[in-house]
């Protein structure tokens, strides 16, 4: 049944909405990225929990209009207009009063939540209207989905995926270095105003798939997975773009399969999944990489201390020094340099010395920034250069017995 | 008469002047840090502003270019507002104000320089990133364009940011602190690129804070400590007394002399 829904092969309603999630997902992690590059990724929890009452709002209003109150465009429109009462509050709380940003989400996404809560409560004591639907927006259910709103979804997701694209480089700029960005003439605060509001737009489409309570998941967990395995910003737009894409694609379909399950937990569990294996996996800043990195450090120091300490005639004290040194054959267990061990410390030692030369000369300024008691001196000079410091190492020597 | 003589003399210098400050004040709360100052960059002209630490130099700048909002005061750059003037001007911010965990590399933040020109969709061709990778050899940063800027050290960063700017083929350039924190061999190689700036006709400010390379490196000097203490060429303004009124007690007589005296 999953591997049916997985393969599409669930009919046309299903297929619909699982590729409108999958739009919707990549959408929310291609916007997602800038949120999370912007360092603001929670306002976007407090735009979600601002949709609540607008949501309820709407679908009173729809009713008393005679209505069953279950057109999607006009709940998502009562949604859009209370999240953007909410976004407009954060922004001013946090640039007009002594509050910062956290303690202004904080009590945005509490009050209007709570607001939303008690619509919903006193909505389900009506008599009117087909109040079933209202809870999918908690936590998100494809169960049930109409076509048209599939297409809504699709198509909106698709729309805000284009727009984030097209204005990728502003955003970029914004978030990377806002001042600069100024000087070229950008008007920052037009940026993230934009920002946000794909973000709510991002939000408002995801309502019924992914649920308001968890959309903030699938803004970002696509990004902050995707800056695992990548250094530039366009190839993070586009992992977290797939990310978001595959989470939303997989948690659709295995809701269409199990109607009881809703959606939104399960694309957020597929999304912490990839996120758990990349935080293990991922070269460089992956913790597994980071590890080894450490402990590879960690062994090119003791070894260079232990070679310069033999090569000075010192007791080695350190037990992890002098088992990395016997280790390497390079000294015996009370602390004797080996043959192979006397002449690794004698070329510590005279690579310590050439450094030492190098870094008083004005001349090598630039290859001495190199200098880190570890990197060996023939990497950085040729061996022409190298003679001439010899040289000079044995004036040196001779100047000072 | 002699006023309106002096306006007119005033408003041709701002005519010509790549960057004229007029009456900018710029104040956080209730207390200005920069108070009715008047500045007028001579053209072709290499300045430094300086004055101690809290004096307005960052501030004056970033107000100019409107990244702070002045509670007065008006800025053109070559006779027209700065608004309009945007792509004749290249800004390098203080290194300290970006997160440089961001995932961009040296080459990606060249490029950042080229985006008025690419405008929203133009695509990065060829010949941007050669322009690109040749601003990074004019700052001896070729070797690094892939390298994630945060691999970079302090200079290496300030250099690329220098070489943001050199993308962007302005006519004057505003630095805000390019020596702070940089090696000696950084210091050199910026002082070089900024020096051949000056010889081909731009015009280059920047905020100082080493008054000991003042005379060496630039040719005009901007006082400042809160309002303008002196402005001129370095033989004209940089002498004791002007250094003694904008940094008042905080350098000794002694000190002051042998600056001055370069």
């Amino acid at each position: 049944m999953i591997w049916d829904a997985l393969l599409l092969q669930l009919g046309y309603n299903a297929t619909l909405v699982t590729l409108g999630a999958m739009l919707l997902g990549m959408a929310a992690g291609v916007g997602g990225t800038f949120l999370f590059l912007r360092k603001r990724a929670l306002v976007s929890d407090a735009i979600s929990h601002a949709t609540l009452p607008g949501i309820g709002i709407a679908f009173i209003v729809m009713v008393a209009f005679g209505g069953e109150g279950r057109n999607l465009i006009g709940l998502l429109a009562g949604a859009a207009a209370s999240a953007g009462i909410g976004l407009v509050a954060v922004s001013w709380l946090s640039t007009r009063t002594r509050l910062a940003e956290d303690a202004a989400i904080g009590s945005v996404l509490s009050v209007f939540f709570g607001f939303g809560i008690v619509l919903l409560t006193v909505i389900q004591t009506l008599s009117a209207g087909q109040k079933a639907g209202l809870e999918g927006f908690l936590l998100g259910s494809t169960a049930g989905m109409l076509r048209s709103d599939a297409v809504v979804i699709a198509v909106s997701a698709a729309l805000t995926l284009a727009l984030v694209l097209i204005l990728r480089r502003p955003l970029t700029l914004a978030s990377f270095d806002p001042e600069y960005a100024t000087s070229t003439g950008q008007n920052v605060t037009r940026t993230d105003l934009a920002m946000m509001g794909l973000v709510l737009a991002v939000t408002v489409v995801g309502l019924k798939i992914v649920g308001l309570i968890l959309i903030v998941a699938l803004l970002i967990i696509p990004p902050v997975t995707a800056r695992f395995w990548t250094e530039r910003t366009d190839h993070v737009v586009l992992i977290a773009g797939l990310l978001g894409g595959v989470s939303a694609y997989v948690g659709a379909a295995i809701s269409a399969a199990l109607p009881d399950i809703p959606t939104g937990p399960i694309i957020v569990l597929v999304g912490f999944a990839i996120f758990a294996l990349s935080l293990l996996l991922a070269p460089r800043r992956g913790i597994v990489s980071s590890l080894l990195q450490y402990y590879r450090y960690q062994k090119r120091v003791h070894l260079r201390q232990g070679l310069l300490a033999l090569a000075q005639g010192q007791p080695i004290y350190e037990r992890l020094t002098l088992r990395l040194l016997r280790a390497e054959g390079w000294a015996l267990p009370d602390g004797v340099a080996t043959k192979t061990g006397r002449s690794m410390a004698a070329k510590a030692m005279r690579d310590e010395t050439r450094w030492q030369i190098l870094r008083s000369d004005p001349n090598f300024e630039t290859a001495s920034t190199q200098y880190d008691g570890l990197t060996p001196i023939e990497s950085v000079l040729t061996p022409d250069q190298i003679r001439d410091l010899d040289k000079r190492m044995d004036l040196h020597a001779v100047v000072t017995p | 008469m002699l006023i309106e003589l002096a306006t007119r003399d005033g408003s041709d210098l701002r005519e010509q002047s790549p960057l004229a400050i007029r009456g900018m004040t710029v104040s956080y709360g209730q207390k200005p840090a920069v108070f009715s100052v008047d500045m007028t960059v001579v053209p072709g002209s290499m300045t430094a502003i300086i004055g101690p630490n809290g004096a307005g130099k960052s501030t004056l700048l970033k107000a100019a270019l409107g990244i702070l909002k002045p509670l007065a005061g008006s800025t053109t750059v070559y006779g027209r507002p700065v608004t309009e003037q945007r792509n004749r001007i290249a800004y390098v911010p203080q290194r300290a104000s970006v997160d440089w965990d961001f995932p961009t590399r040296a080459i990606d933040v060249v490029l950042m320089g080229l985006y008025p020109q690419l405008g929203l969709l133009g695509r990065v061709r060829p010949a941007h990133r050669a322009k690109a990778e040749d601003c990074l050899a004019r700052v001896g940063m070729e070797d690094f364009a892939d390298r994630q800027i945060g691999q970079l050290s302090g200079g290496q960063q300030q250099r690329v940011f220098l070489a943001r700017a050199l993308a962007q083929d302005a006519d004057l350039y505003l630095l805000d602190e390019p020596f702070a924190g940089v090696d000696a061999a950084t210091e050199k190689a910026i002082i070089a690129v900024l020096q051949s700036l000056r010889d081909s006709g731009k015009t280059v400010v920047a905020v100082h804070h080493d008054l000991s390379t003042v005379t060496d490196y630039f040719d005009h000097v901007f006082l400042i400590n809160t309002r303008r203490v002196a402005e001129g060429t370095v033989a004209e303004v940089f002498n004791p007394e002007t250094l003694q009124i904008a940094y008042g007690g905080r350098l000794a007589g002694a000190q002051m002399e042998a600056l001055a005296q370069g």
